[in-house]
């Protein structure tokens, strides 16, 4: 029997220039930004959870938020932050705020400016900021026993003892609830050391590339609730009822999880197509590289 | 951020950019100064925020037990020169035994112990009690796949195979989630140069 | 010269490890000190990182080397920051704050939006259902792409459930057996740097 020769639009395709899906990725970026279709957010039960943790809190109630993020994934983790932030300020929260990223003082620093405008709060007696430190597992034991040994000052370099909200803060034991938003292993640093060896209450908000690994946590009740991604801090910011960027970007997203869906079907149809895709086979030889 | 740095800050995103064409020498600047603005920066936060409050200040306060991590620290930057190195060994020898040491109780106990108490653990009532049990399945699948002492053959070989089908639906959990961090990443830079650089949409 | 360090790191080790059994003040005090010092330390590494990277790009200018021009665009921005942010500090309102938000932050950003493009790409050309397995895992990655996001839920109802409970599931039974590996593979090593078995900390002798 004569091998069936294979389709020349699967060929064609098998062979499409990269530099045209990165095309359609952009439109299908920029076209829900430009003509928003506002389709509607559901917060998922992880989120919720997360939520009514912080809103169980009573007013006046300390929190510890360790926000740990760079530029490069501040797409997820900021909008997340300014919606927690001022989530815990509508409380009457006290959130005491710190980071483990050298490069996160910057970021943090502006959603604190953002989120205290929007709720009327003011540095030092509503929130304060200690600033940066290094060495992430040792920083996170260290607050167990002493802040004040890892930060003598707040990020502005005004001594603790200064600050009357600081008065009597001084470890774990002091704060009925943790908060990390993480981008990185600082997430199970906090787990493994103020969530399970200081027994605190945490909540977790995370990149979406990470959320997936949390769930195990989830289940032993480790963690309370985990906000995961820009999905995670758009659903925050629904149950917040406030827009920020993360809802705004919600209707690109759903585009472009549709377009590359859609494009992983189309490779393997097309692949189909040219013979490539047999059961248990390679069909490597058969498929196109493109440009 | 003002007119001006706004239009840098564009310019800088659309440098970036080019490199989905190819690369390119505005890429190439880019990138080099990303390296060595984010390298100064690193550098600028330690100082102030680390070394400034934690060594400087208490010296000049009259405490004198930070000259111990500041030795330690200069016994560090000794690995520029080659002569020096040798010497660098007692300082990293002290940090590194530091997170050894932080390391064994904290996975014993949170990744160990609290997650094998979870696994357990009785049974959902009703219904979810089937969810329970493919947890449990699941759990001692991957768990057998990942004990390579042991040939996979036989029954040993299948229940293997029951842990490749749990993890592969985990990876593919954990696919589309890196599908969507990576969006949020590009719709982030998208929404500044449509918002905040070009005015298109309103502002925040 | 070797043994001094490995008998630091032994002692040290095995002090933080007894810490955390001895509740006393005084013991947590101790650590607490220690763990400072380690901070301290672990700033001048990443200090040590910057340096490095400023001899090297140094050399390439001295040598001119191929893209020598870039090398001094890369030493240029990190004196000007330096300087800058040891000077004046790095708080809203100072230069090098002014500089990041300009400069570091959106270069940062885009550097990692770019993967949305190459992950497209990538999809499209390497991901194949070739046989049971990878079925399984392109299939959950596109229900998990759908169902997360607002139009999933739009097309059908039944799309969060079906993507929560593969989160909650098979997701979690995998990860935790993860975890598990993970853990062990972790004390393992610890132990073997405790006991001076591995020693590739200390570079070549």
């Amino acid at each position: 029997m004569a091998a069936k020769r294979p389709s020349g639009w699967a060929v064609r395709l098998m062979a499409l220039d990269r530099r045209v899906i990165f095309v359609l990725i952009f439109l299908a970026t920029a076209l829900p930004l430009l003509f928003p279709v506002n389709l509607p957010i559901t917060a998922s039960p992880r989120v919720k959870a997360a939520f009514d943790t912080v809103d169980r809190l009573p007013a006046g109630t300390y929190v510890l938020m360790s926000l740990d993020y760079e530029p490069d994934i501040k797409a997820e983790l900021q909008p997340m932050s300014i919606a927690v932030l001022r989530h815990c300020f509508r409380k009457g929260l006290k959130p005491i705020v710190l980071t483990l990223y050298p490069a996160a003082p910057g970021l943090i620093e502006r959603a604190l400016a953002i989120a205290s405008e929007a709720e009327g709060k003011k540095r030092n007696e509503d929130f304060v900021f200690l600033g940066y430190k290094s060495g992430s597992q040792s920083v996170i034991l260290g607050l167990g026993e002493s802040i004040r040994t890892m930060f003598p000052r707040d990020f502005w370099g005004t001594p603790l003892d200064d600050i009357p909200m600081m008065k009597g803060k001084n470890s774990y034991a002091d704060f009925p609830l943790v908060i990390n938003l993480s981008g990185s292993a600082i997430a199970d640093y906090y787990i493994r050391i103020a969530a399970t060896r200081y027994q605190r209450p945490m909540v977790l908000g995370a990149t979406a590339v990470m959320a997936t690994d949390y769930y195990p946590y989830l289940s032993s009740k480790q963690i309370l609730g985990l906000i995961g991604g820009m999905k995670g801090a758009a659903e925050y910011e629904r149950l917040m009822d406030i827009t920020g960027d993360a809802r705004r970007g919600m209707d690109a997203q759903s585009l472009i999880h549709v377009t590359i869906a859609l494009l992983v079907i189309l490779g393997n149809v097309a692949l189909f197509f040219t013979g490539g895709l047999k059961p248990g086979g390679s069909g490597g030889a058969r498929e196109g590289t493109g440009r | 951020m003002s007119g001006i740095e706004t239009w840098i800050a564009a310019a800088l995103t659309l440098c970036v950019f080019s490199f989905l064409y190819r690369d390119n020498p505005l890429y190439r600047f880019a990138e080099h100064l990303f390296v060595g603005s984010a390298a100064g920066y690193l550098l600028a936060v330690q100082f102030q925020n680390v070394i400034k409050p934690n060594v400087i200040q208490k010296i000049a306060g009259g405490d004198f037990l930070p000259f111990i991590p500041l030795a330690m620290g200069i016994l560090v930057l000794g690995r520029l020169w080659d002569k020096a190195t040798p010497a660098s060994r007692w300082a990293i020898a002290f940090y590194v035994g530091i997170y050894s040491g932080i390391a064994i109780p904290a996975y014993l106990q949170a990744q160990i112990f609290a997650q094998l108490a979870d696994a357990v653990k009785p049974f959902e009532p009703g219904w979810h009690a089937i969810n329970s049990v493919l947890v449990l399945l699941g759990f001692l699948s991957v768990v057998t796949y990942f004990f390579f002492s042991a040939p996979h053959r036989g029954a040993n070989g299948a229940v293997a195979r029951v842990g490749i089908w749990f993890l592969m639906v985990a990876f593919g959990a954990s696919f589309g989630y890196t599908v969507m961090a990576r969006a949020s990443l590009l719709i982030d830079r998208v929404l500044f140069l449509l918002r905040d650089a070009l005015h298109v949409l309103p502002a925040a | 010269m070797r043994n001094g360090p490995l008998v630091i790191t032994f002692l040290v080790a095995t002090s933080l490890v007894a810490m955390f059994f001895i509740p006393h003040h005084k013991v947590q005090e101790g650590q607490s000190v220690l763990l400072n010092w380690a901070n301290v330390v672990y700033a001048f590494a990443l200090i040590l990182g910057s340096l490095t990277l400023w001899v090297s790009h140094q050399k390439k200018v001295l040598a001119r080397a191929e893209g020598w021009p870039y090398s001094v665009v890369t030493l240029a921005a990190l004196s000007f920051v330096t300087v800058a942010g040891t000077v004046q500090g790095v708080e809203e309102g100072t230069l090098v704050n002014r500089y990041y938000n300009m400069v570091n932050s959106p270069l940062a950003s885009t550097m990692f939006a770019l993967l949305a493009f190459f992950i497209a790409s990538a999809a499209f050309r390497a991901f194949r259902a070739r046989n049971a397995e990878a079925t399984l895992l392109l299939g959950t990655a596109i229900v998990m792409m759908i169902g997360r996001v607002s139009v999933g839920e739009f097309l059908w109802s039944g799309f969060p459930p079906v993507t929560e409970w593969l989160l909650d599931v098979p997701n979690l039974a995998a990860k935790r057996a993860i975890a598990l590996g993970i853990g062990l593979g972790a004390i393992s090593t610890a132990l073997k740097i405790i006991l001076g078995i591995d020693r590739t900390y200390l570079g070549r002798s």
